[in-house]
């Protein structure tokens, strides 16, 4: 079935499903349950029950300190939870290893971008790629063995590059790019091993405006070749634009979830809100004056950019 | 002053069993901190872990190669023994642990309990386990003359140790080379900038650091070897202060780089020499004595080596642009 049904499909399904925190999804990639992570009595995540619909866009959305990054990590097996368990595309994962839950297909950037500062943009994107066989020690000792697999590997870099519109920056050190580019080159770095999931987290701050418009075109593009996202964003008009789904939470826990237009106008996401933005109404765009600031940020950023140029 | 005689011994140091002994535990350091990032604290002690290996299995009767892959085995059974609990761990618990467990292997080493085996403070004496390394040369027993050095053949400080030895460096250096440029040095180069990053890609960040740390560490005893074959086994001569000058001669000649730790070793002998034959032969013994002159040539070294490192942090060989960036 082409890629595009499958998201129509999938979108449709949708439809159908409650608007309860919680909510059974027809067709879940990752199912989480009783996931909780307490740090010093303060539960920064606790999730009843939490599932991910396959070949959609989710944005997790909530106020600063609710516990997204830490589901991610938790997710993610950078950190262990107090109790839980999750299933990602049929698969248990609760004690799995970061490296080992990466390989079954579920990728993630971080909050705070990792680019491998003195290695360059094309090193960077290299390193994304799977079974290369020259990673192991004595393979990489016999170039013949490895070097097939390499061009590859290059091959596939320079392309998603190029859709990044990073690709004349190739030999450039990582470190050397700006705050957005390096939030694209994390992503494409993600997207080398053709990850089932891909989980960004805040993928657009920082990043130039003149790039954001494109960012959310490759996160949609990425959608309807058949990955499934699953994003963290403060920003709310790009989590309407984009998203086709919306999950809430507050305080550690799911407070609601459903389609972009229903969960903004829903009263228990107005109050998980209002400690964060008080006297805000999330059904208008009085929360774009955050997206605002942000990109007051990445706009003096670039105007730097340019004067070092 | 006799300056032919001068440059003669510098020379004679530069190429000699030392720096070549320096130059494999830089390229093993190298591995662990320019490629790797992994701080280890006591390469002495794989180089001394190496000279016991070897020394103590030629006494028990075992052949030259047995007594090698000896050496190594010690090596590689220390680095798990020492990468398996703190690897894990963030950076700094590799380096406590390292500098501790060099200075365990010294004090066994040199404790009464084991003069049976490895002779206690006293040491095992050269002759006691050179043998079987100079009968394995193919050169008859002679004194031969090659420029202005002029060395036995076969015997301790001699010409069969240099060609293997340097021939064990070019080897390393060929490795470290083939390495570096793979795919495999690519992970370990990215565990060096951000493990989070790595893991996050899919990597076994754990088992990549603890290859690191015994590639490392084998070159460390293969320079003890080296370091022993010219004279004889010590516990104390390859404790702290070895640690320190290897950790100086990477830094010197570039860390992260192919030929940065031979460099440096190069250098740091050469200059070494330089500085005490030029003291001794310029300054009358009425005011410094030899032993003042050995000190002072190595606070003269030490400042010359701040020098560097405030100037040119990236060391001789090294990418001033790479260092240049934040790590982060
Ligand atoms: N390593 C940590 N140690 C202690 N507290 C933490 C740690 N990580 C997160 N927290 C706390 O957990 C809560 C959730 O944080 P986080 O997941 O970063 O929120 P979000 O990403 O939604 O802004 C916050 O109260 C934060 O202070
Ligand atoms: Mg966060």
């Amino acid at each position: 079935m082409p890629a595009e049904d499958v998201v129509t499909r999938a979108r449709r399904d949708l439809h159908q499903v409650p608007r309860t925190p919680g909510a059974p999804k027809p067709d879940a990639l990752l199912v989480a349950d009783g996931v909780r992570r307490s740090f010093g009595g303060v539960n920064a995540v606790d999730v009843e029950h939490l599932e991910v619909q396959r070949h959609v866009i989710t944005a997790l959305i909530g106020p600063n300190g609710a516990g997204k990054t830490t589901f991610f990590n938790l997710m993610t097996g950078f950190d262990k939870p107090d109790t839980g368990t999750w299933v990602f595309d049929g698969t248990p994962l609760a004690g799995v290893p970061a490296s080992r839950v990466a390989k079954s297909g579920m990728v993630r950037t971080f909050q705070l971008t990792k680019a491998l500062a003195r290695m360059t943009v094309l090193e960077n994107m290299r390193l994304g790629a799977r079974e290369q066989p020259g990673e192991n020690l004595f393979t990489a000792l016999v170039k013949p063995l490895w070097a097939p697999r390499e061009r590859e590997v290059t091959e596939k870099a320079m392309a998603l590059l190029e859709r990044f519109k990073l690709d004349t920056k190739k030999d450039d050190f990582a470190g050397s790019l700006s705050g957005g580019q390096r939030k694209l080159l994390e992503m494409a770095r993600a997207l080398m091993s053709d990850p089932a999931l891909v989980m960004l987290d805040e993928p657009m701050a920082g990043v130039n405006p003149a790039l954001t418009q494109s960012l959310l075109g490759h996160i949609t593009d990425l959608r309807d070749s058949g990955t499934t996202v699953l994003f963290v964003e403060h920003d709310m008009h790009m989590v309407r634009h984009i998203s086709d789904w919306v999950v809430v939470m507050a305080q550690g826990q799911v407070v609601a979830e459903g389609p972009p237009g229903e969960v903004m106008a829903d009263q228990a996401v107005i109050d998980a809100y209002l400690g964060a933005h008080h006297d805000t109404d999330l059904g208008d765009d009085a929360l774009l004056t955050e997206g605002g600031t942000i990109d007051a940020e990445a706009e003096a950023e670039a105007d730097a950019e340019e004067t070092k140029a | 002053m006799d300056f032919g005689q001068l440059f003669t011994n510098v020379l004679n140091e530069m190429t000699g069993p030392t720096a070549i002994a320096y130059a494999l535990a830089a390229i093993g350091l190298n591995i662990h901190f320019g490629l790797t990032g992994l701080i280890n604290m006591g390469q002495a002690g794989f180089m001394l872990l190496g000279a016991y290996g070897f020394a103590v299995s030629t006494i028990a009767g075992a052949p030259l190669w047995l007594a090698f892959l000896v050496a190594v085995g010690a090596a590689v059974l220390f680095a798990l023994l020492l990468g398996i609990p703190t690897l894990k761990l963030r950076g700094d618990y590799l380096a406590i642990v390292t500098i501790a467990a060099a200075e365990i292997v010294r004090m066994v080493g040199r404790s009464t309990a084991l003069t049976e085996l490895t002779g206690g403070a006293e040491g095992l004496t050269g002759n006691s386990f050179k043998s079987t390394f100079q009968d394995a040369s193919p050169f008859p027993d002679d004194r031969w003359a090659l420029g202005p050095i002029t060395l036995a053949t076969n015997a301790s400080n001699s010409w069969w140790l240099r060609i293997v030895g340097w021939v064990l460096v070019a080897l390393a250096c060929l490795l470290v080379w083939r390495l570096v440029r793979s795919p495999w040095g690519r992970v370990l180069r990215g565990i060096r900038e951000d493990e989070d990053a790595v893991r996050a890609l899919g990597k076994n960040v754990y088992s990549y650091k603890l290859q690191a740390l015994v590639l490392g560490g084998v070159f460390g005893a293969l320079g003890g070897v080296v370091f022993v074959l010219a004279s004889s086994v010590q516990a104390d001569s390859l404790g702290r202060p070895v640690t320190f000058n290897t950790w100086t001669i990477l830094l010197l000649g570039g860390a992260a780089t192919v030929l940065g730790p031979v460099l440096g070793s190069l250098l740091f002998w050469a200059a070494l020499v330089f500085v005490r034959g030029f003291l001794r032969g310029a300054v009358p013994t009425e005011v410094l004595s030899v032993q003042q002159v050995e000190q002072i040539g190595w606070v003269l070294v030490g400042l010359t080596l701040v020098l560097l490192i405030v100037f040119r942090p990236q060391g001789i060989l090294g990418d001033k642009k790479e260092l240049a960036i934040n790590a982060r």
